[in-house]
């Protein structure tokens, strides 16, 4: 298991190495630096300013300099928000990220299983077909949509929630954002536990668990839907991905402060450091979950060993 | 599965409307109109969609987002097409260890989060609608080069490929000649689930402010417009969403019957995570 871990570890390197190298040379690409906007300034203003953050260094240095600094866990000071530093900007929105997203794929979790299995022992039927129908419209409406939908039905019209603002993580302010999130995983949840729960429906142990006599209901829950559970698990990987691209919509939607906030205003006033730590983070995001992915796959699957 | 007769029928009639109704309307998509503004819906000026706050005809603004939409989506995907098939299957041609570094770069590319290089990208080169379909394929081409690596890695053990090396053709021939032909049809089903993905992406993106930028519009760009007038005017939201969202449903749909007829070897459902 430490082998297994470790060698993980290790293969995330490449990852991680070009997420940073790419990033780098894209943000030194553009055209326009990050204290273009400000009101013109005395050469000797400007040039102390910039051997401040070390921009009249070569690229090569700054890049290596850069990775120093990251490989301490020091993702520098932020261009944009003077005397605050990018680990200080990301200590404050990544709890609101963690929370939303870390709730939005448990519900989507607990809404999806059930929707799955029913789809799946009812194969063929009616409910059958309104359940697939129902979720590829689940993955055909985007956050985007779901989100503004949801504020103008419960918030403006039903003014049951507020329409925004993160309110210290009050249960009344998270209930949108965690569901407009959740909605298209839900979907792609009862989708993949549908097509995968029936493929092992086939399999000659269910058969033989039939055979014996067992109700439905017990040869699902007992013996299928273990072992139907294993494509879900490779699917956490993506679902990361997509749980962080959406939040970026949310956050924006709902107005909460949050990382992906800062990393759309980060891009547009060429913070470069801290789009570069927000880009760095999500990577280590994702590269966690496929960790966790491979770890849950391992246990649920004995014949996968962790070597 | 069926032919998803209706699928067909609803994209196909989006599709005619797209391309006829702005052409047919006396109304154009960009130029305000001052005593005209807010319209409800109404059959006499023949605004039947009513005109946003700038007087601008919502029914063919409505279309022209649908045309740039179903653009990027047809034109990104074909990039990834390119590169992906390009990438699998030199891969799977060569075989042995550039196969296994070019595959060990597409799993690493898998997990680099790349919504946030197109954001920087299309912040970084200007909102130019060629370079958004370049951008959004360059990263959504992952697929594809893993469905053509596998297809090369079996053709190319075929005897037609035998006897085209044996009759002397070099290896770029060979591939350009008969490996590409025989995968495309596999790669092309794929294709038409890559189509709904890449128009989500491209409306994720207008919604930000980084796509079409004014006066050309988007379904993402008045689906942003839309969001931003919700309490005054509901419908200038659901009319774009109700349109992407009948848009991908139908080109999903279509792709999946399409993919459960043609590659019966994968009935299982990946998921391609993205919001």
């Amino acid at each position: 298991m430490g082998a297994f871990l470790l060698r993980r570890l290790l293969t995330a390197i490449p990852t991680l190495f070009v997420i940073v190298t790419l990033g780098f040379l894209l943000l030194h690409a553009a055209p326009g630096g990050p204290f273009d906007g400000e009101k013109a300034m005395l050469p000797e203003i400007r040039a102390s300013i910039e051997a401040a953050y070390h921009l009249e260094e070569p690229l090569p240095l700054q890049y290596l300099r850069y990775l120093g600094q990251l490989a301490r866990g020091d993702f520098g000071p932020s261009f944009q928000y003077r005397d605050t530093s990018v680990n200080e900007l990301i200590a404050q929105g990544l709890p609101i990220d963690l929370t939303i997203g870390g709730l939005a794929l448990l519900l989507a979790l607990l809404m999806g299983i059930p929707l799955g299995v029913v789809a799946a022992a009812k194969r063929d039927t009616v409910w059958d077909r309104i359940g697939v129908a129902f979720s590829l419209l689940g993955i055909s409406i985007p956050v985007y949509v779901t989100a503004p939908v949801l504020v103008l039905v419960f918030a403006v019209g039903l003014r049951w929630l507020p329409a925004g603002d993160w309110g210290g993580g009050a249960w009344r302010n998270l209930v949108l954002p965690v569901v407009a999130l959740s909605l298209p995983y839900i979907a792609y949840v009862a989708r993949i536990l549908r097509a995968s729960l029936a493929d092992v429906l086939h399999a000659p142990y269910i058969r033989t668990a039939r055979a014996k006599g067992l109700p439905w209901r017990t040869v699902i829950l007992r013996h299928a839907l273990k072992p139907a559970l294993l494509p879900l698990v490779s699917f956490l990987g993506p679902a990361a991905v997509g749980v962080i691209t959406g939040s970026i919509v949310i956050e924006t939607t709902f107005g909460l402060p949050g990382i992906g906030r800062f990393f759309v205003d980060g891009a547009f006033n060429r913070d470069y450091t801290l789009v570069m730590g927000v880009t760095v983070l999500y990577g280590v995001l994702i590269v966690a979950a496929n960790l966790v992915a491979d770890i849950c796959y391992a246990w649920l699957d004995p014949r996968v060993r962790l070597e | 599965m069926r032919h998803p007769i209706a699928s067909y029928t609803v994209l196909g009639s989006v599709l005619l409307a797209a391309l006829v109704v702005p052409w047919l309307s006396p109304y154009d998509y960009a130029t305000p109109s001052w005593d005209a503004l807010d319209l409800m819906p109404q059959w006499a000026d023949g605004h039947w969609f009513g005109t946003d706050d700038l007087g601008r005809d919502l029914l063919v603004r409505l279309m022209w987002g649908c045309r740039i939409s179903l653009l990027v989506g047809v034109l990104a995907s074909l990039t990834s097409l390119v590169i992906g098939v390009g990438w699998g299957v030199t891969a799977g041609y060569a075989g042995g260890r550039t196969d296994a570094w070019m595959m060990r770069a597409v799993d690493v590319l898998y997990s680099v989060p790349f919504i946030p290089f197109v954001i920087v990208l299309t912040v970084i080169f200007g909102r130019n609608i060629v370079l958004l379909f370049v951008a959004i394929g360059a990263v959504s081409w992952l697929d594809i080069a893993r469905i053509a690596r596998g297809q090369a890695l079996t053709l190319r053990q075929r005897e037609f490929v035998e006897a085209a090396r044996v009759g002397g053709m070099t290896s770029a021939q060979i591939i350009v000649r008969h490996i590409i032909p025989n995968l495309l049809g596999i790669v092309v089903v794929y294709l038409t689930l890559t189509i709904p993905t890449v128009i989500l992406i491209e409306a994720f993106l207008s919604f930000l402010g980084l796509g079409a930028q004014a006066p050309l519009t988007s379904l993402g760009v008045m689906i942003a417009e839309g969001a931003a007038q919700l309490r005054s005017r509901p419908m200038l939201l659901l009319q774009p969403a109700v349109l992407l969202a009948v848009i991908v449903y139908c080109c999903n749909r279509i792709g999946d019957s399409l993919r459960d007829r043609f590659d019966p070897a994968s009935l299982q459902d990946r998921g391609s995570g993205h919001g």
